[in-house]
């Protein structure tokens, strides 16, 4: 079972991911965490270390942003299996993937966010 | 014979004398100017009366010239009766004259009696002179005064004349300047009139500067619900195809399918609400970008704090996208609903954030080390029944002597071409004379600033 973090500052999008990831959840292959900001997502991940395989993260949050976050994840939690992390950001220009890439992110994706293809990544890391 | 008598001759000379006499004493030449030529040519004339006398041997003292001579002298003088010299003068010498001409006729035509009387004459002769001189002094000194008044009258005309012609000068001035200012009123009434205008365009222009501000922030808040409209309708459209699937399976399971319908509903109102608050952002869009008046409405103060802090960030963060800030809010909730003008105050509000966004991504900027955490907190209260606003940075903040100048109109610190310099001027007429409250500032160059907005409830 792959354990996620969601990182977004949107209440939302934990309802969302929930619903387009019902069938993942109820057959076990997921479990969902989530978190609606940097800090709060540290605080988890200081929590439950090595659990988190995956953090999806918003880059645009008030307060820690996403970048942030990465470069915290890849300084202080770096007791293997470091987790991949994807970022999401609104405005998908090649400074901010550069950006994502050189902090250490694994993926880098756009809103709106296609969940066919975001599934698809994640069942090819499962 | 006695031709060219001695007493011919004096009698002629003293005609001659007496006329140029005359002629001088009551300056003639420019007083009777046609007696001219009879002055000019009178030694001539008498030259030719003597000659005369001599050829037809008649004796000049007989009495008759004296009388014409005479005659002739005091009409002359008549001629000027209105000269009070001339009258003077006719005065001064009548007993001599009247003497002279009976004495010559009495001693022509009586010589005895003449001769007899000769003392009387003699005497009475010397009289008259001595009366003649007299008046002829008096006469001078009538002459002198009246030179003197005639002087001075000259001298107030000249005077009169030299004042008459600096008024005119004056009122031609008057009249050019008149006309000159009359010209310049004009010339600042149409530029008033210009600048009226091009104030209307600014203001308007500042409207469309902050709509531009807002555009990538309301791109990003609307792109936002509309991604979950977008979602969570595809979620719903998934759950339905879930329930009849459930439905058409022999052994329902109706735990599941009512899981599902609850799911659809929240779906459904989640839609509502994502679709609501699109439709907010944008009516709010309209609400900022419209020219005019607007109405005062109750309003939700902390609400509006909220969305334009937003999109505030958003619009910072779209143009700079390594930019990032901490924003809070900390709310009021007893502040209820203030009468206000939306718009006006919304744009009051996203120049203030703006603003403080600006100002810490400036600080943000200068700092070289990580330390620094960019930080914006807009706090309501509500004190002595007015709504308190305050909108505090960490960012460059704004050094004392450009304190003063921040809500002068056209005054800005951003380079030429990112600012109008209007954001505040308008914000603080939106406050004050629209609202009736006050903005205020608190600011230490390096530290950051603390902008007070209050609005009477």
């Amino acid at each position: 079972m792959m354990k996620i973090l969601v990182v977004d500052d949107e209440l939302d999008v934990k309802d969302l991911f929930l619903q387009r990831f019902r069938r993942e959840i109820r057959n076990a292959e997921f479990q969902l965490a989530f978190a609606n900001s940097g800090e709060e997502a540290l605080k988890y991940l200081a929590g439950h270390q090595s659990e988190v395989i995956l953090i999806l993260s918003d880059i645009n949050m008030p307060g820690m942003s996403g970048f942030e976050l990465l470069r915290h994840i890849r300084t202080d939690f770096q007791a293997p299996p470091s987790p991949v992390v994807m970022m999401i950001t609104a405005y998908g220009d090649p400074d901010s993937q550069q950006q994502a890439v050189e902090l250490g992110a694994n993926d880098f994706l756009t809103k709106p966010l296609d969940f066919t293809v975001l599934k698809q990544k994640l069942h090819d890391l499962a | 014979m006695n031709t060219s008598s001695p007493e011919g001759i004096g009698t002629i000379l003293l005609a001659a004398g007496a006329f140029q006499f005359a002629r001088r004493f009551l300056d003639l030449p420019t007083r009777l100017p046609g007696w001219e030529p009879f002055f000019k040519r009178i030694w001539v004339i008498f030259g030719v009366l003597l000659g005369l006398s001599a050829l037809f041997s008649i004796d000049l003292s007989n009495g008759w010239v004296a009388l014409a001579m005479s005659l002739v002298f005091v009409f002359m003088l008549w001629q000027l009766k209105h000269f009070q010299p001339s009258r003077t003068v006719i005065l001064a010498v009548a007993p001599f004259l009247l003497l002279w001409v009976v004495g010559s006729y009495l001693e022509h035509y009586a010589p005895k009696f003449y001769q007899a009387n000769e003392g009387f004459f003699d005497s009475s002769i010397g009289f008259s002179a001595i009366w003649l001189g007299t008046f002829l002094v008096i006469a001078n000194r009538q002459k002198k005064a009246l030179v003197k008044i005639e002087q001075e009258r000259a001298i107030e005309a000249e005077q009169r004349r030299i004042i008459e012609a600096k008024k005119q000068e004056l009122e031609y001035l008057v009249a050019e300047r008149t006309a000159k200012i009359t010209l310049q009123k004009e010339e600042l009434e149409q530029t008033l009139i210009e600048l009226k205008a091009t104030q209307a365009q600014l203001i308007q222009s500042e409207k469309m500067a902050s709509l531009g501000e807002l555009t990538a922030g309301i791109a990003h808040e609307i792109q936002n619900p509309l991604n979950f409209v977008n979602n969570f309708s595809e979620v719903s459209i998934e759950l339905i195809d879930e329930l009849a699937e459930e439905q058409a399976k022999p052994e329902r399971d109706p735990e599941l399918e009512a899981e599902l319908l609850t799911d659809l509903k929240q779906n459904l109102q989640k839609i509502n609400h994502h679709g609501g608050r699109a439709s907010s952002i944008v009516k709010g869009m309209l609400q900022h970008s419209r020219a005019g008046a607007g109405q005062r409405e109750p309003t939700d103060v902390n609400a509006l704090c909220e969305e334009y802090l937003r999109l505030a960030y958003h619009g910072l963060r779209a143009k700079d996208k390594s930019f990032n800030a901490i924003f809070s809010t900390e709310l009021d909730p007893s502040l209820g609903l203030i009468s206000l003008v939306p718009q006006d105050v919304s744009r009051v509000l996203l120049n203030l954030f703006t603003n403080a966004f600006y100002a810490v991504q400036q600080r943000q900027k200068q700092e070289k080390t990580h330390g620094y955490q960019p930080t914006v907190i807009v706090s309501t209260r509500c004190a002595n029944s007015e709504a308190v606003i305050t909108v505090a940075d960490n960012g460059t903040g704004i050094a004392e002597d450009v304190q003063q100048k921040i809500f002068q109109p056209f005054f800005t610190t951003k380079p030429t071409g990112e600012g109008t310099g209007l954001g505040l001027s308008l914000a603080y007429e939106i406050i004050t004379k629209g609202h009736g409250g006050t903005l205020e500032v608190e600011s230490k160059a390096g530290e950051g600033s603390k902008f007070i907005v209050t609005l009477p409830g």
